[in-house]
């Protein structure tokens, strides 16, 4: 019985240190602009990782390479073991089912209800066919993130931060393993943007993601955070929590943290 | 100088490359894990239903101008009656299904082009494929179906459409009843009038919905890039939509005509 309960614990222990997306040397160029450097990176099963730079420093070609949208000139990335490059097209669409990606502007689809928006994926992609399980699912989701209220409206219908809920809302409804987070906050006003961090929290708490958060918002910065990697001129300058960021004695570092706060 | 001619047709070539890709891609997503049939029949009343009175009052007007502009000529000759026939044949031999067409590549087109654009500046599509789906054919495959299927439809109609105008035309100044003009119209046409120049009608609504999804699907990610979709691909449907129309003109002749 003590040994059982030792190999559980051993276990959980074991899936917690699991990586599940692995950036190892990559470098990636456009036209003779060199946006990534050698970047490194792993990111730990339930863990939230927060990219924090400045706008064009190559933070959202990081997460795009993890989900194949692009290829990396050199170095491989590898989510869940398997290499992203040597995926075929069945492949990277079984990723992607896997992996959630949030789009800065959240990215509905602006010809489609937000309901209509939601339903994209489980048809699609979960190949869902029972009504009833697809209606409830919309509406549990829609519920979890406050929108359940602009269920039939259009996208052009809603403000900036509904937007990001909606978009966030049509990620998690796959219920993905890994969540990525380009820029979630960004053009919303300080209160919404408090919420929308507290929400993508919630959201890993509730449905145990992985996430990986673009952002120059320190405050969302602060309130995702488990480990923040600081990026500058397509490489990563430091790694550490936020407090041990914000208080380093590197002035790169920290005149960096004084320039974004 | 020599070396922008150059650059020039390595681009022009990377753009035949690109666009044989992106057949391939079309043609492998046609039937690939299901079709979207609600989206096509949404395509099909966007593109169809909603360019018919736009197709009804251009055939309408080029029938009556047709008639109007002719008729001089023909009385001099004496042939005022063979008037129907001519109209019949010209225009729905020839002038109905590229007029048609290149009024479908302005609407069309440009439409497709403009949303495919957005969609893309909006990272609409870049959404769908990291989803798991499969943004072209959701989006392209629909798309091209839906106008390869409406312009012949939209053709027929407006080719009925421009003979009435035609018709009301020629009364203005001569009488004649409407059994009898049809009459004269319907006879004067053959299987080698109609069945060529529906088909080529296929090939035209394939041009315009392919060069459409193609252009706003490949723009670039920047708000100028919509209207250079959009200007590009009505461009380059219509010229398209000619050389079509020429190749066709010579198989029709050498298969029907010798």
């Amino acid at each position: 019985m003590e040994t059982a309960t030792k190999h559980t614990k051993e276990n959980k222990q074991a899936l917690k240190n699991e990586v599940v997306v692995d950036i190892d040397h990559i470098s990636k160029s456009f036209g003779n602009n060199e946006v990534l450097k050698d970047i490194s990176l792993k990111l730990k099963r339930g863990e939230n990782v927060v990219i924090l730079g400045k706008s064009g420093q190559g933070k959202s070609v990081t997460i795009q390479c993890i989900v194949g949208l692009l290829i990396p000139d050199k170095g491989i990335v590898k989510v869940f073991g398997d290499d992203v490059g040597e995926m075929d097209a069945d492949e990277l669409k079984e990723l992607r089912t896997k992996v959630g990606f949030l789009f800065q502007g959240g990215a509905l689809y602006d010809s489609m209800t937000v309901r209509d928006n939601l339903e994209f994926p489980l048809t699609r992609v979960l190949k869902l066919t029972d009504q009833a399980e697809i209606d409830k699912r919309i509406e549990d989701v829609l519920d979890g993130v406050g929108l359940l209220d602009a269920i039939d409206k259009m996208p052009s219908d809603l403000s900036g931060g509904m937007r990001k809920r909606a978009g966030l809302a049509r990620t998690m409804i796959v219920r993905p393993e890994i969540m990525l987070y380009d820029e979630p906050t960004t053009g919303l006003d300080p209160i919404t943007s408090r919420e929308i961090s507290e929400l993508i929290l919630e959201m890993q708490k509730k449905h145990k993601t992985s996430s990986i958060i673009i952002t120059h918002d320190m405050e969302c910065a602060k309130i995702t955070a488990d480990r923040v990697v600081i990026m500058n001129e397509g490489t990563y300058i430091a790694e550490g929590s936020f407090d041990e960021l914000k208080n380093s004695e590197d002035t790169l570092v920290r005149s960096f943290f004084n320039e974004t706060t | 100088m020599a070396e922008q001619v150059i650059t020039g047709y390595k681009r022009w070539l990377e753009g035949i490359g690109e666009q044989g890709v992106f057949f391939k891609n079309f043609s492998r997503n046609i039937f690939r894990g299901g079709f979207e049939w609600s989206e096509f029949v949404r395509q099909c009343y966007e593109i169809g239903y909603r360019s018919m009175m736009l197709v009804g009052i251009t055939s309408f007007i080029m029938g009556m101008v047709l008639i109007l502009q002719l008729r001089p000529a023909m009385l001099e000759m004496g042939a005022e009656s063979i008037l129907p026939k001519t109209l019949a044949v010209s225009f729905v031999r020839e002038i109905g299904p590229v007029i048609i067409a290149i009024i479908c590549a302005g609407k069309v087109a440009s439409g497709i082009g403009a949303e495919l654009g957005s969609m893309k500046v909006t990272e609409q599509i870049d959404a769908m494929e990291v989803s798991g789906a499969n943004p072209l054919q959701y989006l392209v495959v629909t798309r091209i179906l839906a106008t390869s299927l409406m312009i012949p439809l939209l053709t027929v109609i407006g080719d009925a459409i421009g003979l009435f105008g035609g018709y009301l035309a020629l009364n203005f100044t001569d009488d004649i009843s409407f059994s009898l003009y049809f009459h004269k119209c319907i006879a004067s046409l053959e299987f080698i009038d109609l069945f060529p120049a529906l088909i080529k009608t296929v090939f035209f609504g394939f041009a315009i919905g392919f060069v459409g999804c193609y252009k706003g699907y490949n723009s670039n990610k920047g708000t100028e890039s919509v209207g250079l979709a959009a200007n590009s691909a009505v461009v380059t449907a219509s010229l398209w939509i000619f050389v079509i129309d020429a190749v066709a003109v010579q198989i029709t002749s050498l298969l029907f005509y010798r």
